[in-house]
């Protein structure tokens, strides 16, 4: 076994018992320094009787409210900032499907600790200052990219920043620039292989060893076809711009579960429902207060991704850090079905992985009595199934068997014409529930 | 001797085969044989036209799900026993038909069918063979 790398080895493999006193205490400050710098954090500790005070252990934060994406958007654009605008020395903005997007604000020390951070989850992942680093995702208001790129530039790699777009010259670029790792979006990769291949490349033709994706759910199923298409090994990162950006956790080697920067970053799983803490290893909602941010610092944001914790200390690379398990998907997006909960996520890594069907489908909730259905809706695409009903039976079969397998829920698959499911120009809209409001 | 098919995916929904074959009218695209089997969800609607690339690119470029397959089409005299010879010497021959849809034409002694068969070049060899008249794209054209 090679030995193991670290950015920050004195934290990355601290004791948990030291960890924790070290996150209680900032904890303690960052609960202070919000409450003094930022009116809305006073305001709403005032309401509820909360003095910064009486924060005193871990226990004490379930005490304080969340945070949420609309506290940011009603704050557009500098509302939550903790600093005067002179100590911004960066801005970011996600992308804001609807509406304004939320603006975040970084001070020099915020650089500083945003690049450790992302240089910690490539350093885990595997890269070193002897890799060049093609960064495939577009440059601008988005974090990835610039995230990755400070994070890489301070490990010492040599970054090409490529960014998104014209496939044909990222591979050309791969190609002739060697590089060995690749920042991306794990669909964009798939992609960038694709071309590579059509342009008559094998994987043996690239350089490329090692892929550090992100800033999109990706399923173990995408995950391997993209490792296959260019012979890659590939980790995920998860972060979001109102955190801090990419850098919030990050596979190791191992990939045993995304190792949380719990220095920087104290996570809880709450239920979606209830909002009630949740013990280790349950699934739920991920909360996350950031315990150092001084531009922009966040109690309890909620950030609607569900994933679970294992805090054990055992994974073989030696970090002590907490792990968390990859996204399941949005809780908006979930739904319960017959007392199953479900994700379209699961749904789609089934769907995205059968062959004949398009990449769109949408999924369909109605209730006959006291019974949920659920009707799976996929685009027959290819014309070679016509010959025979059996094919599209066969299809229609093999769907329902594999979301059976998945989700251990029987579901009515119904093939539709190409282009019959609604497209939209925003997020799509896949859950279409026609149950009594009120009931899930 | 090999003629061209056209298969497209239909939902079972109302006026959808309206519409359908509306593509087929305006784009001047003249139906010659026609055959529709469906379930209760989806149907398969298999057609002889007489311009089947033309045909599959405008259905194609309509959002359909198209297919062009071979199939033959034979000549039978329209009177009792007419199908079944040729059906016999390709049961004989160990030739499977998926599927087969006749229709009538001028001259009206004529029945004309379509078959879809595992095996195309052997059942055109098989049915010349017996001296079984087989139809070309042309003929299709000009029924």
């Amino acid at each position: 076994m090679a030995t193991i790398n670290y950015w920050q080895k004195e934290i990355e493999t601290m004791k948990r018992s030291e960890l924790e006193a070290l996150q209680l205490e900032r904890l303690k400050y960052i609960v202070k320094y919000c409450y003094e710098r930022v009116p809305f954090y006073q305001k709403r500790f005032d309401s509820i009787g909360l003095k910064p005070e009486d924060i005193k252990s871990f226990q004490d934060v379930e005490k304080i409210p969340f945070t949420t994406k609309d506290d940011i958007r009603d704050n557009y654009p500098f509302g939550l900032f903790a600093v005067p605008q002179k100590q911004i020395v960066r801005m970011h903005a996600s992308s804001g499907t609807t509406g304004k997007p939320t603006v975040v604000g970084y001070t020099r020390n915020d650089l500083d600790t945003w690049s450790d951070l992302v240089a910690r989850l490539c350093v885990a992942a595997g890269a070193t200052d002897e890799d060049i680093a093609q960064i495939s995702f577009g440059y601008g208001l988005f974090t990835g990219a610039l995230g990755l790129h400070y994070g890489l530039e301070k490990l010492g790699a040599s970054i090409v920043p490529a960014s998104s777009g014209n496939t044909e010259k990222q591979v050309m670029l791969l190609k002739d620039f060697g590089a060995t790792v690749l920042v991306a979006t794990p669909s964009y990769a798939l992609h960038i292989g694709e071309v590579a291949r059509d342009m008559g490349y094998t994987p043996d033709d690239l350089k490329l060893r090692l892929g550090l994706f992100g800033s999109e759910g990706c399923t173990e199923e995408m995950r391997s076809a993209v490792e296959e298409s260019l012979g890659i090994f590939a980790t995920d990162n998860y972060g979001m711009s109102e955190l801090i950006g990419p850098g919030v956790s990050g596979d190791c080697e191992f990939r045993t579960g995304m190792h949380i920067a719990e220095d920087h970053f104290y996570p809880e799983i709450v239920d979606r429902n209830t909002l009630k803490p949740l013990g280790e290893g349950e699934i739920g909602e991920l909360v996350i207060t950031t315990l150092t941010k001084e531009g922009f610092p966040l109690l309890r944001y909620r950030t609607k991704d569900i994933t679970k914790i294992n805090y054990t200390p055992d994974c073989p690379c030696g970090r002590t850090g907490a792990r968390m398990a990859k996204i399941m998907g949005r809780s908006d997006d979930m739904f319960k079905i017959k007392g199953v909960n479900v994700f379209p996520s699961q749904i789609e890594s089934v769907l995205v992985t059968t062959p004949h069907i398009g990449p769109q489908y949408q999924l369909i909730l109605t209730r006959t009595g006291f019974m949920d259905n659920i009707e799976v809706v996929v685009e027959v695409v290819d014309g070679s199934l016509l010959e025979r009903y059996a094919e599209l039976e066969k299809l229609e079969n093999s769907i329902r068997h594999r979301l059976q397998t998945v989700l251990g829920l029987d579901c009515k698959i119904t093939l539709k014409e190409p282009r019959s499911i609604e497209r939209t120009a925003g997020k799509a809209k896949r859950v279409v529930d026609l149950r009594n409001k009120g009931t899930i | 001797m090999i003629i061209k098919q056209i298969s497209v995916f239909v939902e079972n929904k109302s006026g959808r085969l309206a519409q359908i074959t509306k593509v087929l009218a305006d784009n001047n695209v003249d139906i010659r044989a026609l055959s529709l089997a469906d379930t209760t969800k989806f149907g398969i609607l298999r057609f002889i036209v007489n311009e089947p690339e033309r045909a599959e690119k405008v259905l194609r470029d309509a959002d359909l799900t198209v297919s062009i397959t071979d199939v033959i089409a034979v000549s039978v005299e329209d009177q009792p026993g007419g199908l079944s010879r040729p059906l016999r010497i390709l049961d004989e021959k160990g030739i499977n038909v998926e599927y087969i849809y006749a229709f009538v034409g001028a001259p009206h002694d004529k029945a004309f069918v379509i078959l879809r068969v595992d095996d195309n070049e052997k059942a055109v060899k098989e049915l010349q063979a017996c001296g079984i008249p087989l139809l070309c794209t042309k003929d299709i054209t000009k029924i």
